[in-house]
Formats: structure tokens, sequence, C-alpha cells
């Protein structure tokens, strides 16, 4: 087994990870406070890569691209929220993945309107653009290794947020017990907005932060839509610590499978089925994973509290 | 016995839909034929997820996974009867009790996994669990991968019925749908079907006058899975072609849009849905207006999103509801 190798699959797993902890991060909360099935979720991380690649060409820098990204997806969803999502509150799960579904369609549609069909590039600056050498003779590019340090650093934000400040105390308390923090005389619509933006940003910034490794294309929200959906079901709806430890987990377990287990096959099968089955188990992993977990704890790893009954 | 208005209406859209070939021959374009075949196709599928969502509440969203089962049979067959000269993997009965008994027992496992849950989890495990069919039929490289199988020869019913033949398809695809609108029919109104619906509107209560909702829901499960599996080997044999495409979520998601279209609440209405929802494709994709160099037309979907959630925010019951008859309310 080649350890370099394994320690450059560990980085991208965790890269992986960190991105779809911070769609995961927004979703769940929109899942577990508002109960609210948002399938549009993927769509505002298309938007972060979209707004990302024309801001970045407009200003000539990949930075300023990015911070002006963020709070137009932050407006973006405020407005998608109020438009369209708030009235669906009240009503059952099927009316909300159908509208959210009828949304998908209406934004990839709109994006091939205005940017056409062809994908962007998202230029990086020099910095970013080169390896770095984490350990002598182990090159990594820069700009992953950006990623993972962000990422590390929104979710010790969001750990700070959520746990130590007012606004942190009423998102847990939404997700424990909607109706009661309403009763208690909280203004929950305005919680649900501000919640909803902060998301929509959170999910921007994945975009904007996958668009120059993958590619900025429509469609490109769906993909990483259903993981971060089997990350928050794995995790536990409304638990921003189950989504950090199921994306780590998702993000490792895929990116580390893909690469290693047509060698762990080989070891047990014969090459030529092994070669065979591969590709097609390690796409099913996490699946897998995910039905495990849900057999044995049906409300995810670490449901909040106050949730299960 | 007298009919009621909404009887009569539909027994003129069954009517006209026996009529549908002769009157393309008349007009002399064979293209409708295809077209409403698929349709009815979809109606099938769309039916058996009713039984989930519209009678039971259970919101399955990956009932596309089953289709794709029954299709990949008729595909597999065909690929091992065209390359390894295996000829009873081309005959239709072996294909078509494959399909329907292959889809039932995927449909057992995801569905035994799947309704230990609820709410939003059951939703989200479906459409994982469908995912990971699509991508391992996107994996198998032997299969076609994504390119998936071209299917050089249709199931050989022995002489019985010609599949190759247009005509013969379409009406075998025509009476699968009459024989599973019966069996819905039958199925909602049985002691089961009441199970199922009284486990819909009050569980607890269910409980308590002694059933188990798990066993019955899973049985609903497993039959509309097999129902669908059967709609995907009609699907391979129209299509002659079959990829993992069909088993994508986002055709789970036109199913449900289907359902929701036509109208939960009645037996007819996922016909009348994906009537509607593929008429509407049509239309909006045929809008002849140019808006600044640009064909509308061209940019369905721009239309299609939205109208979605007015029918969700305001037409709760669909195409039903503007049927005379329709119970007020949701």
């Amino acid at each position: 087994m080649n350890w370099l190798l394994l320690l450059e699959q560990i980085l991208n797993g965790f890269q992986l990870g960190l991105l779809l902890f911070l769609l995961a991060a927004g979703l769940t909360l929109v899942f577990g406070i508002m109960d609210m099935v948002n399938l549009a979720h993927g769509s505002l991380y298309m938007m972060g890569a979209y707004f990302c690649a024309t801001f970045t060409g407009w200003t000539g820098s990949f930075l300023l691209g990015a911070l002006l990204t963020l709070p137009a997806v932050f407006l973006l969803g405020i407005i998608v929220e109020v438009v369209a999502l708030r009235t669906l509150y009240a009503r059952d799960h099927l009316d909300q993945v159908m509208a959210t579904f009828g949304l998908i369609l209406f934004f990839n549609e709109a994006t091939r309107l205005i940017w056409g069909p062809i994908g962007l590039v998202i230029p990086l600056p020099d910095f970013l653009n080169q390896t770095v050498e984490i350990i002598p003779g182990a090159p990594y590019p820069a700009f992953r290794l950006a990623i993972i340090i962000v990422g590390f650093l929104i979710a010790g934000l969001l750990y700070l947020i959520v746990s130590r400040t007012k606004l942190g105390m009423l998102i847990r308390a939404g997700a424990s017990n909607r109706e009661m923090i309403g009763a208690l005389g909280i203004n929950i619509r305005l919680l649900f907005t501000l919640v909803f933006g902060l998301g929509a940003a959170l999910a921007g910034l994945a975009g904007l932060m996958a668009g120059p490794i993958l590619s900025v294309e429509i469609g490109m929200g769906e993909g990483i839509l259903i993981l971060t959906l089997v990350v928050i079901v794995i995790g536990g709806i409304g638990s921003i610590k189950g989504a950090f430890i199921a994306a780590i987990l998702i993000g490792l377990i895929d990116t580390v499978g893909r690469s290693f287990l047509p060698e762990i096959l080989d070891l047990i099968l014969p090459s030529q089925t092994a070669a065979t089955a591969a590709p097609a188990i390690s796409s099913m992993m996490i699946y897998l994973l995910m039905a495990l977990v849900l057999a044995i704890k049906p409300q995810g790893l670490f449901p909040p509290k106050g949730v299960g009954r | 016995m007298s009919l009621s208005s909404r009887q009569v209406i539909n027994s003129a859209l069954l009517v006209f839909l026996a009529a549908l070939p002769f009157l393309t021959d008349w007009v002399g374009d064979s293209f409708y034929t295809g077209l409403v075949a698929r349709i009815l196709i979809l109606a099938i599928a769309a039916l058996s997820l009713n039984l989930l969502i519209g009678y039971g509440g259970m919101v399955s969203f990956g009932h596309a996974a089953y289709i794709g089962v029954g299709a990949y049979v008729v595909g597999i067959g065909a690929f091992h009867a065209f390359e390894d000269g295996i000829d009873w993997m081309l005959n239709g009965y072996v294909q078509l009790v494959a399909a329907i008994l292959g889809s039932a027992v995927i449909a057992l496992i995801i569905g035994a996994i799947s309704l230990r849950t609820r709410g939003v989890y059951f939703i989200m495990i479906t459409m994982a669990f469908s995912q990971m069919l699509y991508f391992t039929a996107v994996g198998v490289e032997t299969y076609g991968a994504d390119d998936g199988l071209s299917i050089y020869s249709r199931s050989d019913m022995l002489g019985l019925i010609d599949l190759n033949d247009e005509k013969s398809l379409y009406y075998l695809i025509y009476v699968s749908l009459l024989v599973v609108l019966y069996l819905m029919h039958r199925l909602v109104g049985s002691a089961f079907g009441n199970v199922i619906r009284g486990s819909k509107s009050n569980e607890a209560r269910m409980r308590a006058i002694g059933f188990s909702p798990y066993k019955y829901r899973l049985t609903a499960f497993v039959i509309a899975g097999a129902i669908a599996g059967y709609a995907g080997f009609l699907m391979a044999n129209l299509n002659d072609f079959v990829s993992p495409d069909v088993m994508h979520w986002t055709r789970s998601g036109d199913l449900i849009i289907m359902i929701l279209l036509g109208g939960m609440a009645s037996l007819f209405g996922p016909l009348y849905g994906a009537l509607a929802f593929l008429m509407l494709e049509e239309l909006l994709s045929s809008i002849p207006l140019t808006v600044g160099g640009l064909r509308v037309g061209e940019y369905w979907q721009l239309l299609f999103g939205p109208l979605l959630i007015l029918v969700v925010l305001y037409a709760r019951n669909g195409v039903d509801s503007f049927l005379p008859g329709a119970r007020k309310g949701s």
C-alpha cells in the first residue's frame, strides 16, 4: 500500500467532508427547525459557484469575488424564503418536496438562460494555484488545503454561534421544540428567515470553493445534494454536531474507499471480478452505511435533544 | 345503473385511448402512438406509487428505481441472448417473472429498512436507496455503465403477442393499464386498503384497534415496487434501450409530479397527471414566442418550475379538482 497516496486521499476526504458539512449545516437546520424539506439547497450551492465566477471576472480577483458572493447568496436565500418557501412551512412534506423540486427546475433553467449551457471556469490566484509540501515529499494543492482550513474555521465559528450566542440558543431550542419557542414569544418568522439566509450563504461558500476544483455547471448542485441528504440523515436531522461528524465520515469513506477498494477487493476476489465490482461497490458504500445506521438508529446518530420520543 | 358525469369522462378517456392507434393511422402520424404509449407506462408506474403516497401517506422518493430494475432485466436478458447466445434469456415470460420478482425483492429489502423511519427520514432514505441503484448501474461496465444498453431484440412472447408490432405493444400497454386500474380499485376498497388508508390518517388509532401498520405498509411497498418493475419491463420494450437515467432521482420526482398534477385522492388521478405532465412538456417546449432572440419554448422549465409551485400552493388536487364531483378541501 502506498502511504503517501493514502495521506493524500485522507486529505481529499477531509476536503470533501468539509464541503459537505458547509452544505449540511444549513440544510439540517432548515430541516430540523422548520420541519421543511428543501431540495433547492443544491441550487443555492450552484448559484454560489456561478456568482463567484461572475464576480471574479468583474473584479479580477478570486478573493474579492468570493467576498461579494457570500452576501449575494445570503440575499438570494432570503428572497427565496420570503417569496416561495415561507408559505410551505405549514404544508406537508410532499408539498414541500414538489415545490422545491419546481425551484430546482427554475434555477437550472434560469442559469442556462443567463450564463449559457457551457460551464464556467473560476481562475485561481497564483498563491492558491500551487502545491505545498505538507510533509517533505508529499506535495498537496494549496487550494484544497485552503478549503480544509476554511472548512474547519467555519465549523468552529458555527460551534461558537450555536453554543454561545442568543441566536444559537434560539436555533437549538427551535430544533428541539418549534412550538414552544413560538409560545415563548420569539419571532419565529424572522428566525426562520435568518437561519435560511445563513444556510444559503454556507451553501454558496461551499459552491464557490468547489467551483475551481470541480466545474461550474448546471446541475452541479444535484449530485452533492444527495450526498448532503445522506450526511444529514446519518447525523440526525437538526444536529450540527451530527452533521459535522457524518460529513467527515462520508467524505473519508467515499474518497478513500474509491481509491483503495479495488486493491482490497483484489485480495479477496479474482482480479477480473474485483475490477468489475469495485466501481459499483465503492459508489454504494455510503448508502450501505446509511442503511446500517438507520436500521440501528432510525433517528440518526445524534438527534437533537427532545427529538425521537 | 346510471353513470356519474365523472365516470362518463373517465370512460370517454379510456375509449379514446383504445381507439388512438387507429386515429393516428387515419391522421397518418404514428409519432403520437409512441408518445401516448410512453405516457401510459408512466401512468402505470404513477398509479402504483399513488398507492403509497396518495392512499398510504408514504412519500417514497425512489420509485423510479423499480422501473429501472424491470427495464434492466429486459436489457440484460437481451444482452446475454445477443452476446452469448443464451436464448432462454430472451424469453419474454422469463423476463417478465424476473422483472416483477426482482423489483419486488428489492422493494422488500428497501421497504423493510425505510419503513422503520418516518417523515423526512423516509423521503430521504428512499431517495438515497434509489441513487444507490442508479450508481450501481452507472458503475457496471459490462452493461454499458453511463451509456446504457441498446436492446437489439424485444422480449420474445413465443408467438402469443408480437412486441415488435407497435400496435400490439400499444395494446399490451393499454390492457396492462386497465388491469392495474382495476387492481388498484379492488385493493383500495379492500380490508387491506382500509388498513393502509387508516394508518395514514391515524396511526395510533389503527394500533389501538389491533393492526400493526408496518406489515401492511411493507406489503403495499412491495406491491407498488412490483408494478413499477412491470412498467419497467414495458418501458424497455418500447424504447429498445435502457440506461441508468431511468433510475435517476429526478425521474422519481417526475412520478410524484404526475400524482400531484392529477390529484392524489382519486383512482384515475395518476393517469390524468401523466397525461398532463407530458402534454405540458410538449406544449410548453413548443411555445413559438421569441423574446429578445430567445425562443421561449427552449426554456420551458423556467415556466414549468413556478407552475409546479403554483399547483402545490393553490390547486392541491390537480386535474381532479376540475372534474365534476370533486371532493372539496384537501
